[in-house]
């Protein structure tokens, strides 16, 4: 015992120890995490440069601004918490635990007598009778039941709930449990992005913060993406076909939508993103202005055809999915070439959201695009991280423990029966640990039983 | 009649309830109140059957989605769960003048909702990141949390402004007493407390289950850890420091102030969250 007061009597302790240190923290983390909604995290060098100027992006890059919610004054205040956080719950629980695991139960009838609120009637009962009435009653009701005689009559006592004072430090083991999990993750796990083209094949992935790559030991194979739309056009679903293969072996398929991912030996594929690689193949209509008339012509990628009326060729060049034309960024675009008869050549430009773009180029022919088959590569979210269900162990115990906290009590009743000549007068009278509301009716409700016995 | 007109006579009926209550407060007439909570009832099942009908109309027009998936919804549901919470203070604790100090939220929440220029009550479907049995369970336990906030604030309004001193003939002595104020400030706060941490932690699985992380910083994300913050530092004050009354009422009007910031001002930043 004298040990321990050595250490809890300490300054350093005494401070770590405080509420007041605890709603300090508190109240700089919920202050400086404002800092972060309202600069933007993690965007480029130049960006902050440009849009804060060089004094205070200096400052800020001091300070690292650009990722607050990492840099080492925000991890400090976290650790402060946790310091706090322990040390207070020590120092408490030694005291609490006192109270939940007594060496001997003391009841202390007086503590009783002062409250104020009691429930009180008057029984013409004789005060043997009513001890052995309440005493079954009560036992039947509440396992552990203390009698006591007092000088002018009886008094019993029970206790209910105990436990529940244990409901706070539930919630802070719940956030270093939670606190925990995040730790092992970002020190066994690893958050990382890939590519896949239809039908291509992967087998390792881009860390995305630092851009390291990282194998996965088995290969994924993106068979085919789709993306639909509503009638109104915006998405409905991105889906991509995936295969798993293990040392040449298929091991499984499966599509993965947004809010449905992969799972495979820990590590996890999320629907991120997509874009267009390529184009498999173009229906491309050459019409003629003046005679309206219209051909329909089948294109791929770098293939040259010969162009209707005598008039030379046409290539497919490329494809783009974004074009700056005087500024402008026209989207997807499909760009080719005309060569007339004297091999002189033009860029023909059709973006797609432009269909009659190349009217504007006012040439023999105006080539559209009718059709076209693109072909996707899919974006996915990788992702693995063992200290996931720590989090979630720590969610689960932090619900519980606000619930035992906000809606639970230790409580205690009194019921003492004052000796009179003929009526017997029984006081009902009870603590909580919370000052509770309930408290009242319970005690009201108790009372009654008693009485209507 | 579609969804959008009952919601907006279930607003003239939120509205009516809430005149009620302040008349039955300024001419101290007991019988005004109790028709101000029969009319709130009224209002109540209509805002009810509103969502209901909503979420019928998505299905028949093929989108077959939960009504939370927009500001104009939100604010539906808002006005629901605060009403919600509500009618049952006020059966638990009988005390009917507090409707003033709570009626008329339900009313501007719903209100807003239905004349708000750029708020549209337009059923869309749902964008394939929202798509997910997560969506009913995140909105409704922030919503309730946020119902459990907006309801204690007006309580904290109404603890200030009632006068320390005794004066039986004072328009604001008419409010309850102190004591019940204060404990039903605390009351709504630790109901909104367990709510928010729900939501919060429901949204947090969510993300996980469909980006790969379960906290990523965004600002919706970070202000309602900043009010988690704010209300936490609340509970310590009232529970370890045995600060009460007027303290506590103000600290409930910042935590207030930091939900409505969560809800409303973070759509004016970017981020995941920027679609509602």
């Amino acid at each position: 015992m004298k040990n321990k007061n050595i250490y809890t009597n300490n300054v350093v302790w005494q401070f770590f120890a405080s509420i007041k240190l605890a709603v300090v923290i508190l109240f700089f983390l919920a202050a400086t995490s404002i800092i972060g909604t309202f600069i933007p995290q993690n965007a480029s060098s130049a960006f902050y440069y440009q849009k804060y100027g060089e004094i205070i992006y200096k400052i800020f890059s001091i300070l690292n601004i650009f990722d607050m919610y990492h840099a080492w004054w925000f991890l400090m205040l976290l650790g402060l918490l946790i310091i706090n956080l322990i040390v207070c719950s020590i120092n408490r629980l030694n005291f609490v635990w006192k109270i939940i695991f007594p060496e001997n139960i003391v009841f202390n009838v007086e503590r009783f007598r002062k409250i104020k609120e009691k429930y009180k009637f008057v029984s013409k009962k004789n005060i043997n009778e009513l001890k052995g009435q309440y005493k079954t009653f009560l036992e039947k009701k509440f396992k552990k039941v203390i009698i006591k005689n007092t000088e002018n009559g009886v008094a019993f006592f029970i206790e209910t709930k105990r436990w529940t004072r244990l409901g706070a430090y539930i919630v802070h083991f719940s956030i270093l449990l939670l606190l925990f999990g995040v730790i092992i993750g970002s020190l066994f796990g690893f958050k990382g992005f890939v590519q896949i083209p239809e039908g291509k094949t992967i087998d390792t992935v881009k860390i995305r913060k630092n851009s390291k790559i990282q194998k996965l030991g088995f290969k994924v194979k993106c068979n085919k993406f789709d993306v639909s739309f509503y009638d109104n056009g915006s998405p409905a679903e991105y889906k991509s076909n995936i295969t798993i293969f293990e040392n040449k072996k298929q091991i499984l398929i499966k599509d993965i939508i947004v809010n449905d991912p992969l799972k495979y030996k820990g590590i996890t594929f999320y629907q991120s993103s997509y874009g267009t690689t390529s184009i498999k193949q173009v229906s491309i209509a050459i019409i003629n202005p003046r005679t309206k008339k219209t051909y329909i012509k089948q294109i791929s990628q770098g293939q040259e055809i010969i162009l209707p009326e005598k008039r030379g060729k046409f290539v497919f060049y490329k494809f783009v999915n974004s074009y700056n034309f005087h500024g402008h960024n026209l989207g997807e675009t499909f760009i080719g070439k005309y060569i007339d008869n004297n091999e002189k050549a033009f860029k023909i430009i059709i973006p797609l959201k432009f269909p009659l773009f190349d009217k504007m180029r006012k040439g023999h022919f105006i080539f559209k695009i009718k059709e076209l088959e693109k072909k996707y590569y899919t974006g996915l979210q990788v992702t693995k991280d063992p200290g996931v269900w720590y989090v979630y162990a720590g969610f689960i115990f932090m619900i519980i423990g606000c619930w035992i906290t906000f809606f639970l009590s230790h409580q205690s009743f009194c019921i003492e029966i004052l000796e009179k000549e003929k009526n017997n007068n029984v006081l009902v009278s009870g603590i909580s640990h919370r000052k509770t509301q309930n408290m009242k009716i319970k005690i009201t409700k108790l009372g009654q039983k008693l009485m209507d016995m | 009649m579609d969804s959008s007109m009952v919601l907006s006579i279930t607003t003239f009926v939120y509205g009516f309830a809430s005149f009620l209550y302040i008349g039955s407060w300024t001419f101290k007439k007991e019988l005004m109140a109790k028709l101000g909570m029969i009319i709130l009832i009224l209002g109540f099942a209509g805002n009810t059957f509103g969502i209901l009908m909503r979420w019928k109309e998505s299905y028949e027009m093929g989108y077959g989605h939960a009504p939370f998936s927009n500001m104009y919804e939100s604010l539906v549901f808002f006005s629901w769960t605060m009403a919600f919470f509500y009618i049952f203070v006020e059966y638990k604790y009988k005390e009917r003048i507090i409707g003033v100090f709570g009626t008329p939220l339900i009313f501007l929440a719903i209100a807003y909702a239905s004349l708000a220029p750029n708020i549209h009550d337009k059923i869309t479907p749902l964008i394939p990141a929202l798509k997910s049995n997560w969506l009913i369970a995140h909105v409704i336990t922030c919503f309730l949390g946020y119902a459990g906030f907006a309801v204690g604030f007006g309580f904290s309004i109404m603890y200030l402004l009632k006068p320390e001193k005794k004066k039986q003939k004072f328009f604001w002595s008419r409010l309850p007493s102190t004591s019940i104020i204060d404990e039903l400030v605390y009351q709504m706060v630790i109901f909104g407390f367990l709510f928010l941490t729900i939501g919060i932690i429901t949204g947090s699985v969510w993300a996980n289950s469909a980006w790969g992380t379960y906290w990523s910083w965004d600002p919706k994300e970070t202000w309602s850890l900043i009010t988690w913050f704010i209300y936490a530092i609340l509970l310590h004050l009232r529970m370890m420091r045995g600060w009460h009354g007027k303290r506590i009422a103000w600290v409930s009007i910042i935590g207030f102030m930091a939900v409505l910031f969560t809800y409303f001002g973070v759509n004016y930043l970017p981020g995941l969250h920027s679609y509602l």
